[in-house]
């Protein structure tokens, strides 16, 4: 497996955030976690970048365990994340935020034949790479966002509800650049409340209800699941 | 009109060395949000690490002359190396004598690298353990290491003014319509706009400088790109605490009464430059310190020396009621 979460425990203050929540994602799959505001997603995606400490639980990648290393060395060994709200340099330009999405590497042509290839993913990018990332619509933000985290070269690659906010027709195309990143040898772990457009790029999924593993299964099958239609489907 | 545009030059200079010290809150605080109430001390650390330089620098000539005259007595016998080791020692011995410009900035680096290194001791050892705690306990703690340098240094350096040396005999230069500057306001001029510039470099060219942006934008953004923000923070530091420092230099040449409470005012004013610019924003402080140092000039040459020091404080109320944000500063809502 590349990534072994186990009995993750997370609290923010007296809040039980997530409780004792494992998952797991082999290498070249694209894994979805769905499930409602507040379930507890955008915590287990910042507890496995090393942003919140669990208080009990591992996080393993590649084998190591990566539970209490700072966010900076989890990027280094290969984890990056496009977090909830794009978090977006606004101040610097496209490209600033690419090169920053490579702070850790030095290897000059390797960095700029990744930016060829983001911008190749995402050409609306290569037109505005000297814009001002805070002038940016909501969709090229979220594209800069994944572009930006792919800079580090990651071969798990974390992803905040990439559809927030944007036209359902955007949302098709940020999703089919998902797949195509994962088909490059990507390992993808998607977060989303648009349960049946995450499901139907996975290829499984959990539901995370109350901070607990509600329900893991293909994804094929969860979009079939009864419970699952009637409460993240619309019925 | 003469008069005018000679308070004017005296203005500028002046407010360069605002603009060196505000310099340093505007970007600790737009990384940390945090006001280093200790930062004018740092500036007062700068002109006496300056005022002890010169005799460290002709203590380490000296020995290191000693040293090398053992080496040549040894190594006489070797062609080359033997002869350019006995000059090298001569040299060195002649440490002391040795060109005033080139002293100056020898006394002005060595101001700048302990100052730098202090940066770090305070970061990691006061601000750093209570970067979690509210801002309260941040700010109490600043005022604290304030204090603590102030009162060190009356300890270590002794209650009374020290002079500084005369490293650059002063002389004037007329510029024209019987206006003139002398050679030390060139100086602070010169040095503060290479060092304006040099940290417009890093701060906007270097790998460093845009991470200390994206610092300053987000830690949380910043430290998913791999960055480690607590690296950033203590270099923040650093680069600040050697601008305070230079600018204690470049005051202590031209003014060369220093004492360990020489800080204090200096300080709250370039603080009022920063806030008066935009506090955070980079070019908002050279301009805060700038407007603050020919406001500072303008009234004592024209209202009275005694306000002085108030005009300072009256220029932050007008910025508060009319521009919080400060003059470059961007209006946000606070997040509560």
């Amino acid at each position: 497996m590349l990534l072994e979460v186990a009995g993750l425990d997370v609290y923010y203050g007296a809040v039980h955030a997530l409780k004792g929540v494992s998952l797991n994602a082999g290498a070249g799959e694209i894994v979805t976690l769905i499930g409602a505001n507040g379930a507890g997603k955008t915590t287990l995606l910042r507890t496995l970048s090393g942003l919140v400490r669990p208080r009990a639980g591992t996080v393993r990648f590649e084998g190591r365990d990566i539970t209490r290393l700072p966010p900076h060395e989890i990027v280094g060994l290969g984890v990056s994340q496009a977090p909830e709200g794009r978090m977006i340099f606004a101040n610097l330009s496209v490209e600033d935020n690419l090169e920053l999405g490579a702070y850790r590497r030095r290897d000059r042509p390797g960095i700029a034949a990744d930016r060829a290839r983001v911008f190749q993913l995402f050409p609306r990018l290569e037109e505005r790479r000297r814009q001002i990332g805070g002038t940016l619509s909501g969709g090229e933000q979220q594209m800069l966002a994944i572009g930006r985290a792919l800079m580090s070269r990651p071969r798990l690659l974390l992803l905040d509800e990439p559809s927030l906010g944007l036209a359902p027709l955007l949302v098709r195309e940020i999703f089919k650049t998902i797949q195509e990143i994962n088909h490059a040898g990507v390992t993808v772990l998607l977060v989303e409340q648009n349960a049946h457009m995450a499901l139907s790029v996975a290829r499984r999924g959990y539901v995370l209800e109350t901070g607990t593993v509600r329900l893991e299964d293909d994804a094929a099958r969860l979009l079939q699941n009864e419970e699952v239609k009637q409460a993240y489907l619309g019925g | 009109m003469s008069e005018f545009l000679q308070q004017l030059v005296n203005g500028v200079t002046w407010g360069s060395v605002y603009a060196l010290i505000a310099l340093g809150y505007t970007m600790v605080y737009g990384i940390l949000r945090l006001i280093n109430f200790a930062h004018g001390d740092i500036y007062m650390l700068g002109a006496f690490f300056g005022f002890y330089a010169p005799g460290l620098i002709v203590a380490a000539g000296a020995r290191a002359g000693e040293w090398l005259e053992g080496a040549h007595r040894v190594l006489h016998g070797v062609p080359v190396l033997g002869p350019g080791l006995g000059r090298l020692a001569a040299a060195l011995s002649a440490a002391g004598s040795m060109a005033d410009a080139l002293q100056a900035l020898l006394v002005l680096v060595i101001a700048m690298v302990g100052c730098g290194l202090l940066g770090i001791v305070i970061e990691r050892g006061a601000y750093k353990p209570v970067r979690r705690s509210s801002r309260l306990a941040a700010l109490i703690t600043a005022i604290g290491v304030s204090l603590l340098l102030e009162n060190g240094g009356v300890l270590v350096f002794g209650p009374d003014p020290k002079f500084f040396p005369q490293i650059i005999p002063s002389s004037n230069i007329a510029l024209g319509g019987g206006v003139t500057i002398s050679n030390q306001q060139v100086i602070i001029l010169t040095v503060s706009i290479l060092l304006m510039f040099a940290l417009r470099f890093i701060v906007t060219r270097t790998r460093v400088g845009k991470a200390m942006q994206a610092v300053s934008h987000s830690h949380m953004a910043a430290s998913l790109m791999g960055i480690s923000v607590d690296r950033i923070i203590t270099f923040t530091f650093v680069l600040g605490s050697m601008l305070a420092a230079a600018a204690g230099v470049l005051v202590a040449l031209q003014n060369p009464k220093i004492e360990p409470y020489m800080g204090v005012m200096p300080g709250l004013k370039a603080f009022v430059a920063a806030v008066l610019g935009g506090i955070g924003n980079i070019p908002g402080a050279v301009l805060g310190g700038l407007v603050m140092g020919v406001a500072e000039v303008l009234v004592v040459g024209y209202v009275s020396p005694t306000y002085r020091d108030a005009i300072a404080f009256v220029l932050l109320i007008i910025i508060l009621l009319v521009r919080p944000a400060g003059i470059l500063g961007k209006a946000q809502a606070e997040k509560v």
